[in-house]
């Protein structure tokens, strides 16, 4: 491959250019994109033609990317609905790789790529690596899952051609992650957030210290975590800790990412087109409201995705970004318009729940919440696990502890909860997305 | 005489207790007096061992919340009146007493209590 640097040491690569377009140039960029990509799918999608005939939109009807939201929306249920290649838009002669979700909900879904799919991709992920500020000479530990899952493979594609060292440890076995960590010189890593603090826990247990590592960056991202998620992780190691955004849906990781600013993540809109509509109604809404995220792919081949209802709740930043980027930036997502659920009348959102317990300062972020109904009367028991120093010996501080949870809780949510303060490692520890609500409710 | 207690927090479900107590037995050490704080959803487990390091270290490797805690061992008189004169001994000194219990056996023929004090210096200045 073309060696398209300019500094070898990683100041800047030739794909992150398009982070820097004119607003104007990039606009025209999108027109384009959006209207060949509007042709392929009427034409080659069943399921885009009926949805955009039955509102009477014509691909020659999108003039500009302000037409946008005359297009139909795509569903999560659209895709399992046509399981497995109904969505595809070329033939599978032409697609050179497939990835599927985990299907937690009856079907999986399958996404394909095609070759220039894949350019794109790796492209995505090459420029979300840069603004981590991560280069050719660092050794990346890619610990998200190999396999269907977006994650591993698409990480270790964009690491790869961006030139870095790639590590493709894979998720699990933590006690060998920290000796790889440790022994290869890591020094940037991708993972679930919740894993890489399962990381920092265990690493006492195997006798290496995490601030002695050359380790400086993670990226972390496929679950919603917290400031104070952050926090403890920059507290703990040396890391800067960046959110990356992506679905497999629309490419998988690589949709959007933080820079150095960590203060929102700037969605590569050149590729992935971003709105924000009302999650009722569907009403688009202006930047800087929150709402449900929704995006159109604007160069996928085999599989053009029009306006993709994410169920991710957050707000496009109006305000440019100091580092200089052109691309739009979406507040971090801690929220899921379906990971809700409602109590007693009250919507509550689990990130809610955990930044309540971060706010206290004995709490771990390892817990998980039980939902039950005991005689038409909805509970909600909280599950943490605190600092091993903080298993005190005595139940009149525990139960202070335990009282000062519950009252933060209280003071953020609104609702009363039980609060179960637990043994250590009670929590199953997950290697992927961890699971936090248990919904045990039979209604 | 201050000496070290063995304190397990452990919640409240069946068999948890035993899998504490097979974890010290695994370490070999004997256990000489055991009792249990409990409330609703968790128990303290407090235990006085013949090598209490160890069984802290075997409980740890269990995954266990476990930990050394100085205490008090008092010898009583086995005669009426002698528990209640060490405890007007200790709030003449302003000592709270946080929980106490019995060894199983006597040490030098006589009654032990284990004393918890939050403040277990003047405590032992106190009782010596």
């Amino acid at each position: 491959m073309e060696q398209n640097w300019n500094d070898k040491n990683g100041k800047f690569h030739m794909a992150s250019a398009m982070d820097y377009l004119p607003r104007e140039q990039l606009r025209n960029i999108q027109t384009q994109r959006l209207r060949a990509m509007v042709e392929l799918a009427y034409e080659k999608v069943p399921l885009h033609r009926n949805r955009m005939d039955a509102l009477g939109v014509k691909p020659s009807d999108i003039k500009s990317i302000d037409d946008i939201s005359k297009l139909p929306f795509t569903q999560k249920s659209d895709l399992r609905d046509t399981y497995p290649y109904g969505m595809f838009a070329v033939d599978t002669s032409e697609v050179v790789r497939l990835h599927a979700s985990s299907g937690t909900t009856g079907k999986p879904i399958v996404v394909g790529y095609t070759e220039d799919d894949m350019e794109v991709w790796g492209d995505s992920i090459l420029r979300c690596l840069r603004m981590c500020s991560i280069a050719p000479k660092d050794f990346i530990q890619v610990c998200f899952g190999y396999g269907l899952f977006t994650g591993g493979l698409g990480l270790h594609g964009g690491a790869e051609k961006l030139g870095c060292t790639v590590i493709p440890a894979s998720g699990g076995n933590t006690e060998r992650q920290l000796m790889i960590m440790r022994d290869f010189g890591t020094t940037a890593i991708c993972c679930t957030p919740s894993y890489f603090i399962h990381m920092i826990e265990e690493s006492q247990k195997y006798g290496v210290d995490m601030k002695t590592l050359p380790l400086t960056r993670g990226v972390f991202g496929a679950e919603p975590w917290s400031e104070q998620m952050r926090m403890y992780m920059q507290k703990n190691t040396n890391i800067k800790a960046y959110d990356i955004y992506g679905l497999s849906e629309i490419t998988g990781p690589g949709v959007g990412c933080e820079c150095g600013e960590q203060n929102g993540l700037h969605i590569l809109e050149d590729y992935y087109y971003p709105e924000i509509v009302d999650p009722e109604t569907g009403v688009p809404l202006p930047d800087g409201e929150e709402g449900e995220l929704v995006l159109t792919t604007l160069s996928k081949r085999a599989m053009p995705i029009l306006r993709y209802r994410t169920h991710d709740i957050t707000s496009i930043m109006t305000e440019t970004c100091k580092c200089g980027r052109t691309l739009r930036r979406i507040r971090r997502i801690g929220r899921r318009s379906d990971d809700m659920f409602i109590i007693r009348g009250v919507n509550v959102f689990p990130s809610q729940i955990e930044v309540a317990l971060m706010r206290v300062e004995e709490c771990t972020p390892n817990y998980r919440i039980i939902l039950e109904r005991e005689k038409d009367l909805d509970t909600v028991t909280v599950e943490v696990e605190v600092g091993e120093q903080y298993y005190s010996d005595s139940v009149s501080e525990l139960d202070a502890l335990r009282k000062k949870i519950r009252t933060s809780i209280v003071n953020i949510v609104g609702i009363s909860v039980v609060v179960k303060i637990v043994e250590p490692n009670k929590i199953p520890r997950s290697e992927g997305k961890a699971k936090r609500v248990f919904d045990n409710r039979k209604i | 005489m201050k000496i070290k207690q063995i304190s397990v927090f452990l919640e409240n479900t069946p068999g948890n207790l035993e899998k504490a107590c097979r974890a010290i037995a695994e370490a070999d050490v004997n256990l000489q007096t055991i009792t249990i704080a409990e409330t609703k959803d968790y128990g303290i487990v407090r235990a006085i061992v013949d090598n209490p390091e160890k069984a802290v270290d075997a409980l740890k490797e269990k995954g266990f919340s476990a930990k050394l805690v100085d205490v008090l061992a008092i010898e009583v008189d086995d005669t009426p009146g002698a528990l209640s004169s060490i405890l007007k001994k200790s709030s003449e000194n302003g000592l709270n007493i946080e929980y106490m219990y019995a060894m199983t056996r006597p040490i030098n023929d006589k009654p032990v209590m284990i004393m918890s004090f939050k403040d277990i210096d003047t405590a032992e200045r106190v009782f010596g």
